[in-house]
């Protein structure tokens, strides 16, 4: 036991005095959450739109209000004929025109170019009319769950929690052990009484303390910052984190059996972990919408799972015997991966 | 007891001879050398003794205890310094080793007066990060963290290897030191002259072939013909002279002087001498030596 606990403080010596690496482990949630947050979002802020009111009602004035007032839309201009609805529209001036007719009915117009920004565009528009639209003839028969504004913070966080627990368990481990072997430590500490596997775990309890900061900072940032409310218990949360750190750290660990220098490591460690996280776990595209075989390759990924499970805890609110299915397939996935690389952990060269 | 035994190991990698059917018998307690150039397998040589390669072919046993079956042993009973440099750089001098002393379940106080006098010319710099200090400094803490758990057999593989001459012989002394404290030391080295240091020794050639195992004064008297020590004023074109006279059996630059052997000597010497005047050469001496492990290993070869 002073064996392993001497072992785990030389890591924390390692990732301590490596001030950068160190640096980047702890603000590249904070980067990443702000970046998804302000930066990359799909969602639409301030689209210009403009009016065409042939009905001369003052409803039309409270619809342009009840637009205005939210963050979403601004208006453009009014108009008096479709034609000029149309150039503004090829001009790319404007995102979206309201048409209300001499006989109250409304017509929304969205610049289709973009199909999921159009929709999206619609969406926003209905949702915010909802209360409106019964006086007009047009009946609103969508609804939107959970996510009434579509935030895409609800989406991403989840996301980017699946994506740096990879990044810092996964990699960091494996490029740690990598390193060992690379630095020729690994021979001195083969030719001695330690056993293999604590060498591994040694390796891998710093960074699974690391990404819980991690986990932690990004639920505060999401929380406060975001306004992304944590519906369902935190404790699940946690515990999700912490099984789905555990297939990472065994996924970095086989990649380790694997490779022999640290950009091999971190080769595959990007083009095996970071790239299916981040095209094929459901986090930046729907899995729904892709086809067959690559539905079937995002069963693989780990994320797909995790992201699955915590948006149902942390969203919707739902306890863990709804999850039972993510759970087992990660617990399963942990199984195998360890399982797989303590056999071909090499004791020797 | 803590001898090493080595019976016909054989190892390739790919289409490359690493080692060819080499046995050795190393005693108890004895400060045995591995003499021979780069590529001759001695690390190879060691890493099978470790118990951190398998051998294609052969048996070898450290303590008593077979290298394939009792892994687990002679890992607890060994110490092993690698070729390069393979402590943690990041890491200062105190933290290595105090690291390496818990890895095998021990303390620096436990063994300290078996590391003092290697360890009190390194604790000035006991803060200095392993990484920062001189090619020197470096060796005599791998070779503390190798000896921190008292091993019974001590392998070391290149330890001078990149280390100014000073150091070189204070770290023989201490190699002395600990033989005399009952440890078995199996060192390697390119340097022939650190060869008479040890017990035996045995020259590898390169291909991992065997040439002699002997003490190395045996080894040295095995050399059976007379040597020549011959200088001149022009050393390099007396290099080519002396190779291209019909009585030359052998001739190689060594440092300050050619070492040379004749197919037969005594009247050879003095038609030699005049040989060399008639070219040209001034300041001419030609003297008898007695012949280094160098000698003997360019001979064997």
């Amino acid at each position: 036991m002073r064996q392993f606990g001497s072992f785990i403080r030389k890591e924390f010596y390692h990732i301590l005095r490596d001030k950068r690496t160190m640096t980047i482990l702890l603000l590249m949630p904070i980067i990443l959450i702000i970046l998804f947050g302000y930066a990359i979002t799909t969602e639409i802020k301030q689209s210009p739109f403009v009016v065409l009111d042939n009905s001369f009602d003052t409803r039309t004035n409270q619809l342009i209000e009840q637009l205005q007032a939210s963050e979403y839309f601004t208006l453009y201009s009014k108009v008096s004929n479709v034609e000029e609805i149309e150039n503004l529209f090829r001009q790319g001036k404007i995102r979206m025109a309201l048409v209300v007719s001499p006989t109250n009915d409304l017509q929304i117009l969205a610049d289709a170019t973009d199909p999921n920004e159009a929709a999206a565009l619609i969406q926003y528009a209905q949702a915010i009319l909802s209360s409106q639209l019964s006086t007009f003839n047009f009946q609103l028969s969508t609804h939107l769950l959970y996510n009434p504004q579509m935030k895409s913070a609800y989406n991403f966080v989840p996301g980017v929690m699946g994506l740096i627990l990879i990044l810092i368990c996964a990699m960091m481990t494996s490029v740690g052990i990598v390193k060992e072997k690379e630095m020729g430590t690994m021979e001195v500490l083969l030719v001695s009484p330690m056993k293999p596997v604590y060498i591994v775990l040694a390796k891998a309890t710093p960074y699974l303390l690391i990404s819980l900061i991690n986990i932690i900072t990004i639920l505060l940032l999401s929380r406060f910052l975001l306004e992304v409310p944590i519906v369902g218990s935190i404790w699940l949360v946690l515990g999700l984190s912490v099984l789905y750190a555990l297939v990472a750290l065994s996924l970095g660990l086989l990649i380790s059996t694997i490779t022999d220098t640290q950009q091999a490591a971190m080769l595959i460690s990007w083009v095996v972990l970071m790239l299916p996280v981040m095209l094929l776990s459901g986090m930046i595209f729907p899995i729904e919408n892709m086809p067959w075989i690559l539905q079937i390759i995002s069963d693989i990924v780990p994320a797909k799972w995790y992201i699955i499970a915590v948006k149902d805890v942390m969203i919707k609110g739902l306890g863990a015997e709804t999850i039972l299915k993510e759970i087992g397939i990660l617990a399963l996935m942990f199984v195998t991966l360890t399982a797989l690389s303590v056999k071909r952990f090499k004791i020797r060269l | 007891m803590n001898g090493v035994h080595i019976q016909n190991i054989s190892k390739k990698y790919g289409s490359v001879t690493a080692l060819q059917t080499i046995s050795l018998n190393i005693g108890d307690g004895e400060l045995f050398g591995l003499i021979g150039p780069d590529g001759a397998g001695k690390t190879t040589l060691f890493r099978i003794l470790t118990t951190l390669l398998l051998p294609d072919s052969g048996s070898a046993s450290v303590c008593g205890l077979d290298i394939i079956k009792d892994l687990k042993e002679i890992r607890m009973r060994v110490g092993y310094m690698p070729g390069r440099f393979s402590l943690y750089q990041d890491l200062t001098v105190e933290e290595n080793l105090s690291f390496f002393a818990s890895v095998f379940n021990t303390t620096i106080a436990d063994n300290y007066e078996l590391v003092r006098d290697i360890y009190v010319q390194i604790e000035p710099f006991k803060h200095r990060r392993a990484g920062k200090l001189s090619g020197g400094m470096k060796q005599k803490l791998a070779l503390c963290c190798a000896l921190i758990h008292r091993p019974d057999v001590l392998f070391l593989d290149e330890p001078t290897t990149g280390v100014d001459p000073v150091s070189r012989v204070e770290f023989w002394d201490m190699l002395d030191k600990l033989k005399r404290q009952g440890i078995t030391i199996l060192v390697s080295t390119p340097y022939m002259d650190e060869a008479s240091r040890c017990d035996r020794i045995a020259l590898l050639m390169r291909s991992g072939v065997c040439l002699s195992v002997d003490t190395p004064e045996g080894i040295r008297r095995s050399f059976n013909k007379p040597l020549y020590a011959v200088r001149a004023k022009n050393m390099y074109p007396l290099l080519e002279e002396l190779r291209n006279y019909e009585g030359t059996l052998s001739c190689y630059a060594f440092g300050d002087s050619h070492h040379l052997t004749l197919k037969s000597y005594k009247k050879d010497i003095i038609h030699l001498q005049s040989y060399l005047k008639e070219k040209g050469f001034t300041n001419v001496t030609i003297e008898s030596i007695e012949a280094g492990i160098e000698d003997c290993f360019i001979n064997e070869m």
